[in-house]
């Protein structure tokens, strides 16, 4: 692995936390995003699951997709495919880690489940498939990477957002915006803010 | 054959992901704690929280790992705890009955209407009205939020007063939590006095919203001989431990509202 080679991986990897951001930038997992926020810890055990999924998900459906479905010329079956595999996938993991690390199972055990058919998961194993259509030269190292970036992207905005709204609860807010529409307000706010990282990456990694 | 291809395809991976799952609940099965499944099975199910945790399936793992003892559990009584401490091998657990009592009196043959309420029926809405309808600041509203919590049919709204039948009453708390006013406590079921009122008012004061209310006449706590009568802020109390139920503070009360429990 040379020095180039590095170098692009960090490339991706800023770019998918900074640029790409599965929740600010692409819109995809709001769901968890709005509903796990509320508090710092909860944010953060959700976030952890999402990542450790998103990269095995991307390390069982790239192969999947690469050797199987393209050379049967079946890459229309991939979304029914990929959600097939990444339920299976969240469905083994929960098992494993309940038998082999109790601790990590209970702390991440409530979330786990609920990620089985989150759309940010289906999104990074979908949208770097794109990238590999559009540049030959991003690989499955590449692919497992972004993965890898995506998830840490996914807890930045989950914590970030999650001290936004703890601060949040000690403001005196309109009543007509109490609740979600205040929530909404801010994580628009927040994702306006993520559009500022814009051809950052492009220039570090130049 | 052309459709062929991609169902066999998606059908392996399903059939595939179906057998590694399976084989996977076996060879990486976890055992469950059978005492934590025969602690369940005994408990009464009602998952009410008396105890302090989640439900049933809470305290009965609680319970098998040993962070909490037997007995905690109120609508189960005396025979679960027995049963539970048979199953944890940690002997007899004794284990006093309790029931809800509701510290007040005020009838409305005792007390008087301050004001007409039209509102919702609830004591909890009627009681940030000024405090409620009642002529007492501290007494029963008689709307009844503490009825509808009740689980077991043991609350029943007497002439604008609650009363709780304590034969009915497991004392799992949730009247407790559910009257406004705080009337509601729970107490041991015994051979004891128990004052029938809250108002923390000056004797005087009492004296004018309510007719049988407590004046802190200090009368009770004088003659009680074990100590277990105190007057303070106006308002007597009763330590249940200390109580021998001998019934002279009831009979010295000049207000009649020191009442015996337990007494057939």
């Amino acid at each position: 692995m040379d020095a180039q080679m590095i170098r692009s991986l960090v490339a991706i990897f800023l770019a998918a936390i900074l640029t790409e951001n599965y929740v600010l930038n692409k819109f995809l997992g709001i769901c968890p995003f709005l509903g796990v926020s509320k508090k710092l810890d909860t944010a953060f055990g959700m976030s952890c699951a999402v990542t450790v999924v998103m990269v095995i998900a991307t390390a069982v459906t790239w192969p999947l997709y690469t050797y199987i479905l393209v050379p049967q010329g079946l890459e229309y079956l991939q979304t029914l495919v990929f959600i097939l595999v990444i339920a299976a996938l969240v469905q083994l993991l929960e098992t494993a880690l309940h038998k082999y690390m109790p601790p990590l199972y209970n702390s991440l055990g409530i979330y786990l489940p609920l990620i089985t058919t989150n759309c940010a998961v289906l999104g990074v194993t979908m949208l770097v498939l794109e990238k590999g259509a559009a540049d030959p030269s991003f690989g499955f190292v590449q692919s497992l990477v972004n993965a890898f970036g995506s998830g840490v992207g996914f807890l930045v905005a989950m914590l970030l957002f999650a001290g936004v709204r703890e601060r949040l609860e000690d403001c005196d807010i309109p009543e007509t915006f109490r609740g979600l529409p205040i929530t909404l307000v801010a994580a628009s706010l927040v994702a306006v803010s993520f559009l500022g990282f814009n051809g950052v990456v492009d220039r570090l990694a130049g | 054959m052309e459709m062929l291809t991609p169902i066999m395809i998606v059908g392996i991976i399903g059939l595939l992901a179906g057998v590694i799952l399976a084989v996977a609940s076996v060879v990486m099965a976890v055992p469950k704690d059978e005492r934590a499944e025969a602690l369940e099975a005994i408990l009464p199910g009602a998952n009410c929280g008396a105890c302090g945790y989640s439900g049933c399936p809470g305290y009965a793992a609680a319970m098998a790992k040993g962070e909490a003892v037997p007995g905690l559990c109120s609508p189960g009584g005396a025979d679960v705890a027995k049963k539970c401490g048979e199953i944890l091998g940690s002997g007899d657990v004794e284990m006093e009955r309790k029931a809800a009592f509701v510290r007040c009196m005020g009838s409305s043959d005792n007390t008087t209407e301050k004001m007409e309420y039209d509102g919702l029926e609830s004591c909890t809405a009627a009681s940030l009205l000024n405090g409620g309808t009642s002529s007492c600041r501290f007494g029963c509203l008689g709307l009844g939020d503490c009825l509808k919590v009740c689980d077991y049919g043991a609350i029943k709204i007497c002439n604008g007063v609650a009363v709780i039948d304590e034969e009915k009453c497991v004392a799992c708390g949730k009247c407790e939590k559910a009257c406004p006013k705080g009337l509601i406590k729970l107490a041991p079921v015994k051979k004891m006095a128990v004052v029938r009122c809250s108002s923390c008012d000056k004797g005087r004061d009492t004296m004018q919203s309510c007719k049988v209310g407590c004046i802190g006449c200090m009368k009770c706590q004088k003659t009680c001989e074990a100590g277990a009568v105190t007057v303070a802020n106006g308002l007597a109390a009763v330590d249940p431990e200390k109580c021998t139920g001998c019934g002279k503070c009831a009979e010295a009360c000049p207000r009649k509202i020191i009442t015996m429990c337990g007494v057939q």
